[in-house]
């Protein structure tokens, strides 16, 4: 999992079958200094309470669809949670 | 599986179920000498790892699930190991 930011929402009324009612975000996905690092993903929310500008973390490859109630479905990225708190150790750095 | 460490964790209440009771790590990915190599991993912890700590992190769901023993669960990275030593043969 990684973190990311809710940069915006994806709207389309014509999904294959089982990607009805999945509501679709943009994310910026983050470093651990929470800096923006790669390209924004389309990813499904498996939280139902994401909402632009909230810090998330999400899932990746085959295990995005697992968050979902329809699991055999084609989705690549998926936010399984929000988050509170990202907490660092004192000297860990900024992870560039 | 990939080396890491510790740096932090991350806190959340709102989360899809298969996520409540876990702890969230954060990990910088590191290279066999030790050194970050600028990514990282946000990995359910499965043996009590604690900050600091070189642990081995596993990027993989089936396994991730199977070690976890959670069916299903949108899991991909978990702790499998806290790592003691890593030795590099002479080349």
């Amino acid at each position: 999992m990684q973190l990311a930011r809710v940069t915006g929402t994806v709207v389309a009324s014509t999904k294959v079958a089982g990607l009805e009612g999945v509501k679709l975000l943009v994310i910026q996905p983050l470093d651990r200094a929470l800096r923006p690092a790669g390209k924004p993903v389309v990813a499904a929310d498996a939280v139902h309470m994401a909402g632009p500008g909230e810090l998330v973390y999400f899932v990746a490859s085959r295990e995005a669809a697992q968050a979902l109630e329809e699991t055999f479905v084609p989705v690549d990225h998926a936010i399984v949670g929000i988050v509170d708190a990202v907490t660092e150790l004192p000297g860990a750095g900024d992870g560039a | 599986m990939k080396l890491a460490r510790v740096v932090g964790n991350v806190v959340s209440t709102i989360n899809t179920r298969d996520f409540e009771d876990r702890t969230l790590l954060l990990c910088d990915l590191l290279g066999p000498d030790g050194a970050p190599t600028g990514g990282y991993q946000i990995a359910v912890d499965n043996i009590g790892a604690g900050a600091g700590e070189m642990v081995l992190l596993l990027d993989e769901g089936n396994g991730a699930r199977q070690v976890l023993n959670a069916p299903g669960a949108p899991i991909r990275t978990v702790v499998i190991g806290i790592v003691d030593e890593v030795v590099e043969a002479a080349r």
